[in-house]
């Protein structure tokens, strides 16, 4: 996963939950405040809890994307002679209001909420868009009878018809703690509640959000809450399941492995737990470590396993894995620890026995899972922080302040009994401070003693404050809940409670806020003068928190992420380190600037008069040499030694020249082949499994696809090599600092970014500049797509689908040194699949073996089906890249697959499906293995929304405060609306979640607000009445696509509307008018399309499929739509640019105009630019306006070719 | 907006216009043309004079050559000291061009020492740089390096190479993440008025709390007198590099990215004009 910030929960003596982020530096309290905890199981999207009561609540954190489940029911009706199509049908007829199969009955007013935590969106509608076509008004479909197939045209043999009608309904309860309703039978009911435990998400990936919830009840039962899902959070009900013995604490990690520590101090081990069956099948006993102490706490992960016995002491079970959940034997670790909790990554928490502090263990790596020793938490509390200021806390103090100051009488001061509590309130006023009876009173038991002491309390705050009090009462303000709750109640004795042994909280009463309500009688501050507002006061300002219990569930801990935990912040300085993307004070800091401002005077004052002196020092050639490998230009192609030697020199005018020579034997002669520098067009890495090579490309080479191909023996080489003559590539064309606002941006299939600078005369002007001549370098990162406008708002998602906003810098990833910027360069991550298929074909004898025929593939291959790839040699893809994961069976192949996650099919190659049939003799498994990169770039992670595809509108004027409109489909299909972006502040505020009824795929939004979709089912939408008062526009527009094509791309420009389908054929959309902005008909473009850009200028940049040069294919190349003109807006033919290898391009940035003059030339020069191409490709090609792109299916494929 | 690398740029790219004229009291064979030329403020008058050197020696008689040792106003100028250092004490708020005299003779023994060869230049200057890390990073991180390394910093400068010296410097520049900066920052102080050659002492650029150490911070810790005000007016200006930081910049910060190529931050305190 990327860089994003998890949390780590915990909840201290008191029951209050608190929160710690990865990358904050204090705890932080849980929004919900109402309860107190006993225990919380944290994962990544929720957290469940027991809290006093007993009972389960979850907490689920909201979004911008709403949780909503969409109810359906059907209508049905017959026609009759005489009424027509009515509600009467027959007998033998299914019901009239029914589900999608007819048996069983649904009427609209039988659907009901399963919880108060759900709320209606709205009322009943039909649903109009039967499989992306939309239906006359009514939404009614026909057949001739039920069931059948329905149509929306009425035929005349109709007799039946039906409609569907669609509800939403919304999860209410985010950022709440929600109770867990039991609906079930109250025998069967389960008892309260006493540990919680929350894993399971890695079994099984569908349905989305799964999770497995175990609990374990106070009469030591075990029960598992069915159907926890996304979208439904809260489960449908409780089993129980059975056990070997009374259960008392239980521990379920993110795969298949659960274990409980039974009454008696044994463990047991659930076995049989997978995709199929999450609540596993038996119980295996594992005996304790020691035999005087039982286990009191067990704790699991992924594949390890820790327990606490009742000594305090902690174990690490070796031996753990998937076939073997019970492990083999217990080792003794260091550390006295109340609790341990497993958190992901196999990361480890503990909670100190004596001190009750949290650990972290430190240096847990997949070779060392036991760690190597415990490092305490010392980061505070966020209201530690405000300690001294009487200002600070007047401000903090008033929300301490509730409207009935009567009401404090309940409150008591705490202190422990012996620890003194004038020690550690150093401002206690004298008259609090002498009453001994306090310190006596609070060391006494009962409620009654706390009341009496209360009284006493109140006595004396009431006098002396007296005075006071009035100001008090102006200055309360809005309280918490919890505080007016807490202070209503009686306070049991403090110092009794600080006395726990154990970790369950006391229960009965509602316990206050010990140091708010002996703040809030302390109504005036400022006649106390400087009092600590900390909420656990009675620690003073060095006491940390207690603890009682932490969950890790949640919280990943990278390797490369460092933790700010373990050291107290102080200062200004180590709370300046912020990820945010505006300026932060120490830039702009007045120092600074002033130093910059005086080294230019000082420059110009030294300088300016005195050019004509002469230089002391002289310039001279500088060269670097070195040796790397060249994939040779003459057949057969291999690799071999050369020595390259990158010469540099000044000439007069103090401009500097570089050139590359690359020295080679041919048959026993030395030769050379040298660049000239500032004629490479793009340095680019080239995937490779064993090698670091990289491609140096020229126009030349451009055209023919044959770059000068070189290989370093480490990846430290290559980067210094690509560094250097990426710096003196820019050097030459004088390029330097980030990318301009009208950079072109584009991606490689590896994930490399690349951008460049647009001349005018790319777009406009009597002589077009070739594709092929555009210089690209390239900027750090790793992504899948990146989208920007004409201001510099650049947005990129990764493989992993996280966004990403571009920060402004240059530089990062092997760019190292000083061609790199040094602030905004930050630390990137992307995980992608790498998969491979085992294959099996059908025999009478032995059904599907491995063994096939002589001609098959091999029995593990990749999905051509020609190159062997099994799990132990596929390595990733490159050097850079780590596995992240196992090899795991993918169930979600395209095709379907069947429970053990085989496709069928006749024969290979064919169309797979998830059933096996009579006819299929041929079978394949697809295994998939995560892999990681980590690298860094301009890029900050805007969380938590993960995106599939990205639009920003290309405005034409750039007005600085107006925010922007940025339109996304997050990764599930919803489609989203970015509020408050602007050019300061590019990565926007908010998400705005857009309605739609059928997950998207892809959006685009042209310069005058319109906004066209691709729905999943391939249909287009047109979004009505978008603009900057209404930023999510009113209702959907279906849009029926160009003959029965699915789609699955469209971009918009200023007024061109172009789409994609998923064969590779572009439509431009005729017939837009202002008033009409749908359009009527779409217009066949072209084929052999994998991608493509509208620009502001209506420019049309695509990414080819194939493309023949002169001397070898290309899969993936830039194409630039030549001819596009006000009057002839789908262009006229193709150029030719960089590639193969290329995924995704984006010229929405590029607004600059050139004058327009002499464009009646641009036919004629149109149809030369065509000739000169037709010489260098191959024929096939129509001097016609739908000219198709170069496709030539007998040229045999260059394995070499630069390609994905 | 400008990067902290520009600094670094500015600060390497520095130049001096300056006027060499030949003593009058040297002996010539034809009469001596002054010499102009743009001298780098980072580097050393002795590594960067040769063509001075060449241009008078055409005029004068071979017996008469000696080392050659350069003078301002009657100061004999130190060719240890970087260049820039020299004139920024010296000459700093006279008008440009920067009139240094050329001598072949009399060379002032207790003022100046020898230079015979630039082998002399680069032991002074490696030691500079090795003294600085002792400062910064107890020496480990040049010792770390090898010696083709220490080479491509001499190298850098000698030839005026920036990404040569910097590709090996920066390493110079780095410090471990759980510190926030070096261990003691180096530094020199240089006064024209006082006697002795500069002050250099320890000094931390992170305060105990944590915060970071300005300039005006280690002035006041080892030359209070240059800023304490007297009649209420500043009497001083405090000179890096021909600028005036203000003294609430970060002393890492200065240290990082206005140190000379030696490491070090040589500060010059000199008199305020009354203009």
């Amino acid at each position: 996963m990327a860089m994003s910030s998890s949390l780590l929960w915990a909840v201290d003596i008191f029951g209050r939950v608190y929160t710690l982020s990865t990358v904050g530096q204090h705890w932080e309290l849980c929004k919900d405040t109402q309860l107190e905890f006993k225990r919380v199981s944290a994962v990544k999207q929720c957290c469940w809890g027991i809290a006093c009561d007993h009972q389960v609540y979850t907490y689920v954190f909201s979004g911008d994307v709403p949780i909503r489940y969409q109810e359906e029911t059907y209508e049905n009706q017959r026609w009759n002679p005489v009424g027509g199509f009515c509600e009467k049908l027959l007998p033998s007829d299914r019901w009239q209001w029914s589900d999608v199969s007819g048996l069983k009955h649904q009427q609209l007013d039988s659907f009901t909420l399963p919880s108060p935590h759900w709320e209606w969106e709205s009322d009943w509608y039909v649903d109009e868009n039967i499989g992306g076509e939309p239906t006359e008004k009514g939404g009614w479909t026909y057949a001739i009878d039920f069931p059948s197939t329905y149509t929306k045209d009425k035929k005349w043999n109709s007799c039946v018809r039906r409609r569907r009608w669609i509800r939403y309904r919304r999860y209410k309860s985010r950022d709440i703690w929600a109770k867990i309703v039991s609906r079930d039978d109250p025998d069967q009911l389960p008892d309260p509640f006493n540990d919680i435990s929350i894993g399971g998400w890695e079994i099984t990936d569908e349905p989305l959000g799964r999770l497995s919830v175990w609990a374990v009840s106070l009469q030591g039962r075990v029960w598992y809450r069915e159907n926890v899902c996304h979208h439904n959070p809260e489960g449908s009900m409780w089993s129980l399941i059975t056990t070997p013995g009374e259960v008392v604490q239980i521990s379920c990690g993110p795969y298949d492995l659960l274990w409980a520590t039974l009454w008696e101090g044994q463990a047991i081990v659930r076995e049989g737990i997978d995709r199929n069956n999450p609540q596993g099948i038996s119980w295996s006993i594992v005996e304790s470590p020691s035999s005087e102490n039982g286990i009191m706490h067990v704790s699991v992960g992924v594949d390890v396993v820790w327990c606490v016995t009742k000594d305090r002491k902690v174990w690490f079970r070796r031996g753990v894995n998937s076939h073997n959940p019970c492990g083999t034997s217990w080792i003794e670790m260091v550390g006295d620890m109340m609790m341990v909790n497993v958190g992901l990554n196999n990361q480890v928490w503990g909670i100190g026995c004596d001190d009750r502090a949290i650990y972290f263990r430190q240096g847990v790596t997949p070779s060392e899972l036991s760690g190597k020793t415990w490092k305490a938490i010392v980061c505070g509390r966020e209201s530690d922080r405000s300690q001294t200021g009487s200002s600070t806390s007047l401000l903090s103090a008033g929300c301490f302040f509730t409207d009935d100051i009567q009401n404090q009488t309940n409150a008591v001061i705490p202190g422990d009994a012996d620890t003194s509590s004038d020690t550690d309130l150093p401002s206690i006023p004298t008259y609090l401070a002498n009453t001994p009876p306090m310190g006596a009173a609070a060391s006494g038991s009962g409620s009654s003693a706390g009341n009496q002491t209360a009284e006493i309390c109140a006595n004396l705050t009431v006098d002396p404050l007296d005075s006071d009090q009035g100001e008090a009462n102006v200055a309360s303000t809005g309280n918490k809940k919890s505080h007016l709750e807490s202070l209503k109640s009686t306070n049991p004795n403090p110092s009794a409670e600080l006395q726990w042994t154990n970790i369950d909280l006391k229960e009965a009463q509602k316990h206050p806020v010990l140091s708010v309500s002996t703040f809030a009688e302390t109504s005036s501050l400022s006649s106390l003068g400087m009092f600590s507002v900390g909420t656990e006061e009675q620690y003073g300002a060095d006491e940390h928190p207690l603890w009682a219990w932490v969950s890790g569930g949640g919280c990943l801990v990278d390797l490369h992420s460092p933790l700010k935990w373990f050291t107290v912040s102080s200062g200004l300085s180590s709370s300046v380190q912020s990820l945010s993307l505006s300026i932060t004070p120490a830039q702009t800091a007045a120092w600074r600037k002033q130093i910059f401002q005086q080294l230019s005077e000082r420059t110009k004052r030294e300088l300016e008069n005195f050019r004509h002196y002469e230089q002391a020092v002289e310039q001279s050639v500088w060269v670097k040499t070195g040796m790397l490998q060249w994939w040779r230009n003459w057949k057969p192609h291999k690799w071999m030694d050369v020595r390259v030697a990158l010469e540099q020199f000044t000439g007069s005018d103090g401009m500097r020249d570089s050139i590359l020579f690359v020295y080679y034997m041919y048959h026993e002669e030395k030769k050379y082949i040298h660049v000239f520098l500032n004629e490479v067009t793009i340095i680019v890495d080239v995937l490779n499994e064993a090698k670091h090579s990289f491609a140096l490309y020229t126009p030349e080479r451009t055209k023919q696809r044959w770059p000068i191909r070189l290989a370093a023996t480490t990846e430290q080489e290559m980067n210094d090599w690509l560094s250097l003559l990426n710096m003196s590539c820019c050097e030459s064309r004088r390029i330097q600092g980030p990318p301009s606002h009208h950079a072109i941006w584009s991606v490689t299939c590896k994930g490399d970014i690349f951008v460049s600078e647009p001349s005018p005369e790319l777009e406009a002007g009597p002589h077009l500049m070739p594709c092929d001549q555009m210089f690209w370098r390239q900027v750090g990162g790793h992504l899948r797509l990146i989208e920007c406008n004409n201001q510099g708002i650049v947005w990129g998602i990764g493989y992993d689908h996280t966004a990403w906003v571009y920060t402004g810098g240059y530089g990062g990833g092997f760019i190292q040194g000083l061609a790199s910027s040094a602030d905004n360069i930050y630390t990137q991550s992307d995980v992608k699949c790498v998969y491979i298929y085992e294959n099996q074909r059908w025999n009478p004898v032995t059904g599907y073996s491995s063994r096939g025929l002589p001609t098959d593939r091999y029995m593990w291959s990749d999905a051509s089906g020609l190159q062997e790839c099994t799990k132990v040699n596929t390595k990733p893809p490159s050097p850079q890249w780590t596995w992240v994961s196992d090899w795991y069976i993918d169930f979600s192949t395209s095709g379907g697959t069947d429970r053990e996650g085989w496709q069928y099919a006749a024969d290979f190659p064919a169309s797979y499906h998830g059933h096996k049939t009579m006819k299929d003799f041929v079978r394949r498994r697809r295994w998939a293995r995560k892999c990681k990169i980590v690298t860094s770039g301009p890029w900050l992670e805007v969380p938590p929304v993960t995106l599939w595809d990205i639009s920003i509108i290309p405005s034409s004027d750039a007005v600085d405060e107006e925010s922007v409109a940025l339109w996304a489909i997050s990764d599930k299909g919803d489609v989203l609306c970015r509020l408050g972006v602007t050019q300061q502040n590019p990565a926007g505020t908010s998400w705005l979640h857009v309605g739609t009824d059928q997950p998207f795929i892809s959006i685009s939004i042209g310069a005058f607000y319109q906004v066209w979709a691709v729905a999943r089912d391939g249909s287009a939408f047109y979004r009505g009445s978008v603009s900057p008062k209404k930023p999510a526009g009113d209702c959907w527009y279906h849009i029926p696509s160009p003959q029965k094509q699915k789609l699955k791309q469209v971009s918009v420009g200023r007024t061109s509307v172009f789409v994609l389908d998923k064969n590779g054929n572009l439509w431009y959309r005729q017939g837009i008018t202002p008033s009409y902005p749908q359009g009527s008909t779409w217009d066949y473009v072209s084929n052999n399309i994998r991608k493509m850009s509208v620009g502001p200028l209506d420019q049309v940049w695509v990414i080819a499929d194939k493309v023949q040069g002169s001397h070898s294919l290309s899969c993936g190349t830039v194409c630039h739509r030549t001819g596009v003109q006000p009057m002839e807006p789908k262009g006229l033919s193709w150029d030719y640019g960089i590639g193969g290898g290329w995924e995704h391009i984006t010229v929405r940035g590029n607004a600059t105009e050139a004058s327009r003059v002499a464009m009646q030339d641009t036919s004629e020069e149109n149809s030369a630019v065509s000739k000169d191409l037709e010489e260098n490709e191959s024929k096939g090609r129509a001097e016609h306006s739908k000219t198709p792109l170069m496709v030539s299916e007998s040229q045999d494929l260059d394995r070499s070719a630069v390609n994905c | 907006m400008t990067d902290d690398k520009d600094v670094l740029r500015d600060v390497w790219f520095g130049r001096i216009p300056t006027c060499f004229t030949l003593y009058q009291d040297e002996i010539t064979e034809r009469e001596a043309e002054p010499y102009y030329l743009l001298l780098p403020r980072i580097s050393y008058l002795t590594l960067v004079t040769d063509k001075v050197k060449k241009h008078f020696q055409k005029v004068m008689r071979q017996e008469e050559i000696n080392e050659i040792w350069f003078e301002y106003e009657g100061t004999p100028l130190k060719w240890h000291y970087p260049i820039g250092l020299l004139f920024d004490l010296h000459a700093s708020n006279t008008a440009l061009p920067w009139n240094i005299t050329v001598h072949f003779k009399n060379f002032p023994e207790k003022d100046l020492l020898h230079c015979h060869s630039k082998d002399v230049i680069e032991a002074h200057f490696m030691a500079c740089i090795k003294e600085a890390d002792a400062l910064k990073h107890k020496s480990q991180v040049i010792n770390e390096m090898q010696k083709k390394d220490h080479k491509q910093l001499w190298m850098g400068l000698q030839n005026d190479k920036f990404e040569q010296f910097w590709a090996i410097n920066r390493k110079l520049m780095e410090y471990p993440p759980e510190d926030n900066g070096f261990r003691y920052i180096p530094f020199r102080i240089y006064q024209a008025t006082t006697e002795r050659p500069f002050i250099q002492k320890l000094f931390r650029p992170i305060a105990s709390g944590g915060q970071l150490h300005t300039l005006g911070d280690l002035l006041k810790d080892v030359c209070p007198s240059a800023i304490t005000p007297e009649d209420g007016e500043k009497k001083t200006q405090i000179m890096i590099h021909g600028i005036e930081p203000m003294l609430e910049t970060p002393i890492q910060w200065l240290s990082e990215h206005m140190s000379y190529p030696d490491n070090f931050l040589h500060i010059s305190i000199i008199p305020r004009p009354t203009d």
